[in-house]
């Protein structure tokens, strides 16, 4: 055959270099996707987008209280303990409910898969839509209780984009690996909610990072969220966090591997998803 | 003419795991299945791994086929030939084993109605959404939305989310999202199986309508007349392989013709009294004759001459009376005729012997039905009943000679009419 007359040749193995393409001729799918999850998600519920609004904040409270008052746990610098807890809590949750449902995201929308052809990898980005915008809610509220504890925050604010990148690249990588994985094993579904919960503590959201002594500081950076929690706090919180740089290197090439490997991961399989999923 | 598709050497093998029906796995057993591989490596160093536990199965073996632009190509052929991991091949669903498949133009492919409909969400948020799941842009759409609309008549229910809409109107909106793509070349799988039957008119209609456009179609379907309408060409799969490719007539006669090897057209009543309800047994066989009535077959045209054969063995009295009922799938009795309505024959039956009974113009439109043979004396009534002696097939094919058919739901005769103005 004479593969250049054709539009379109389809093979045993996917050629890589017109993916990219293709996710843009399917933007408006990945729009409309991100679209009905915002739709449903408040559907039939009565306080509605309330629930983001509560969930970050009684969260805050119990941080506070358990961390801050009761183990007393120091704060960085002179910062409102629960404002350093609500701080974290921004990237974290935005990435914990975006890798729950991402990585079940394929799995609840098999009949699509199995039905119509559309670039797989929208699925599981599409996740992350909605949940940006309970990031932004949970940012509102943000501001409400820095002007409540009358707490100005720093001029570093304006690289945040850049750390809510790093946020945003990890929470796709992880997606991407977990999200192919669990087509193909289903014990997925009970590991992510177990990660995510084990996540919340180990990572540095109810303390500071501060708290892990100086010789284990590195090893904990392998945990990739460290270092976006970290950014995140000194975007806002400025001069009064010591920036532990080493760290926050280690975690932008854990993302970054993370990230490359996981796209073909997903590329190796998607191929076979319809046949298995 | 261009060719839109072409495939070479097209096969797809699926692993079957014998332990699980389904295709995903845990990853403890994979885990564990990897540990034993190990460890059966570190004790038989230079063995090769044995292909444990898992087979293959080829839904297609080594297909290929060209098709032009402008053909409506008919895939006919039995459960499980191939049909559909054909058209996930072609609408790039999953990717073949082995081989290449060409495609010139943008492709949409109609596997199901209403993939991605979302149940809470009203009937304008659900054509977007529908529209681009079948890969149509915003734009697109927009443009197409009061075309949608009205082609689906759920003009008072956009509102509405579509889990309160009835199947009926479900289904009219998923199609007419579909019907709307405009693609170059148009995949549908059996989907107008559902729906009513105005509106399964009404989306062939618009198939034609595509068609007399230039656009390439390719459409399965158990219904050999909606192929017979519907398409121009017609390929014949079975056991994962093209058995024959040509106009889709002849496809259709391929087909019933093959259909029929597997099924006899005939049963054996002569040690078999499973199905026998009367008293005496006198049936030995019941059988459908092919049209030189040198054969059985299981299939007859719609219009053809019926020819049943039944044989019997009688003892001791004289039979003057024979009767037989054909029913549909639904257990409906569509007709029946015996020889007491008509002047039936002139003679006795006793001892062994063969009766036929003939219906010229045989008048039921496509489907599945069963007969029901009884024999007996005007006297006595049924001696011998056998319910569902047989059953076999009727194909509508080209009865009218204009290419249309009945739909299901138009009722069960084909009947020719006249028509003129006084």
């Amino acid at each position: 055959m004479n593969e250049k007359e054709y539009d379109l040749v389809i093979k045993a193995n996917k050629q890589l270099d017109k993916a990219i393409k293709e996710i843009w001729q399917y933007k408006d799918l990945l729009f409309f996707l991100a679209w009905r999850d915002y739709k449903v998600r408040y559907k039939q519920t009565v306080i509605g987008a309330l629930w983001a609004f509560l969930r970050p904040l009684l969260t805050m409270i119990v941080f506070t209280i358990i961390f801050g008052k009761i183990a007393g746990l120091p704060s960085q610098g002179n910062t409102p303990y629960s404002i350093m807890v609500f701080v974290a809590m921004l990237p974290w949750y935005f990435f914990a409910s975006s890798f729950q449902e991402g990585s079940n995201a394929l799995i609840a929308n098999s009949n699509m898969i199995s039905k119509v052809y559309f670039p797989r990898i929208i699925v599981p980005i599409s996740s992350l839509f909605v949940n940006f915008i309970d990031f932004l809610i949970s940012f509102a509220i943000l501001a409400l209780i820095l002007i409540y504890y009358q707490f100005m925050p720093s001029i570093n604010i304006l690289l945040l984009p850049l750390v809510l990148l790093l946020a945003i690249a990890f929470t796709i990588a992880t997606i991407f690996w977990m999200s192919a994985l669990n087509v193909k094993y289903r014990d997925i579904r009970y590991i992510v909610p177990f990660i995510v919960q084990f996540g919340l503590y180990v990572s540095p959201v109810g303390f500071a990072s501060e708290v892990v002594s100086s010789q284990w500081r590195l090893l904990y950076s392998l945990n990739p969220m460290v270092g976006v929690i970290d950014g995140f706090r000194w975007c806002i919180l400025g001069d009064n966090v010591s920036f532990y740089w080493p760290g926050f290197i280690l975690s932008i090439g854990i993302t970054l591997l993370l990230l490359a490997t996981g796209y073909l991961y997903f590329s190796k399989t998607e191929r076979k998803f319809a046949d298995i999923i | 003419m261009t060719t839109v598709i072409k495939a070479e050497n097209i096969s797809k093998q699926y692993k079957i795991s014998h332990q699980k029906s389904e295709g995903y796995k845990t990853l403890s057993d994979s885990l564990s299945n990897f540990g034993e591989r190990i460890i059966n490596r570190i004790k038989h160093p230079l063995s090769t791994t044995p292909n444990e536990e898992i087979e293959t199965f080829e839904a297609l073996k080594d297909i290929n086929f060209e098709i032009k632009q402008g053909d409506r190509i008919g895939i006919i052929g039995r459960n499980g030939a191939g049909k559909s991991t054909l058209l996930k091949l072609l609408s790039r669903i999953t990717a073949p084993s082995t081989g290449t498949i060409g495609i010139k133009g943008r492709v949409a492919s109609l596997l199901e109605v209403g993939t991605g409909f979302h149940p809470e969400l009203t009937g304008r948020e659900n054509i977007f959404l529908n529209g681009a799941i079948l890969g149509m842009s915003k734009r697109d759409i927009g443009a197409k939305f009061d075309e949608i609309v009205s082609f689906a008549e759920v003009m008072k229910f956009l509102d509405t989310p579509v889990k309160r809409y009835s199947s009926g109107m479900y289904v009219r909106l998923a199609f007419a999202i579909a019907a709307h793509m405009e693609p170059d070349i148009l995949i549908v799988d059996e989907v107008l199986a559902v729906g009513d039957v105005a509106f399964q008119r009404k989306c062939l209609g618009s198939m034609q309508n595509n068609a007399t456009q230039g656009r390439t179609i390719i459409f399965v379907s158990h219904q050999m007349s909606a192929i017979n309408n519907l398409c121009n060409r017609g390929l014949v799969l079975s056991d994962g392989r093209v058995r024959h490719n040509s106009s889709a007539s002849s496809a259709i006669d391929f087909y019933l013709s093959q259909n029929s090897e597997n099924r006899e057209g005939f049963s054996d009543f002569s040690n078999n009294n499973t199905y026998r309800t009367g008293n005496t047994p006198l049936i030995t066989s019941v059988g459908l004759l092919d049209k030189k009535r040198k054969a059985y077959r299981s299939w007859i045209k719609t219009g053809e001459t019926l020819d049943i054969e039944i044989r019997y063995l009688i003892h001791d009295i004289y039979v003057d009376y024979c009767f037989l009922a054909f029913s549909n799938t639904a257990g409906e009795r569509v007709f029946s005729c015996g020889t007491h309505l008509d002047r039936g024959f002139n003679k006795k039956l006793q001892g062994t012997g063969k009766l036929i009974c003939s219906i010229p113009n045989f008048p039921l439109v496509d489907g599945e039905y069963t007969l029901d043979v009884s024999l007996g004396t005007k006297a006595r009534g049924n001696l011998d009943h056998i319910s569902r002696a047989l059953s076999f097939r009727v194909e509508l094919s080209n009865y009218f000679q204009t290419g249309q058919v009945i739909l299901p739901g138009q009722g069960h005769f084909a009947v020719n009419s006249h028509w003129s103005l006084v």
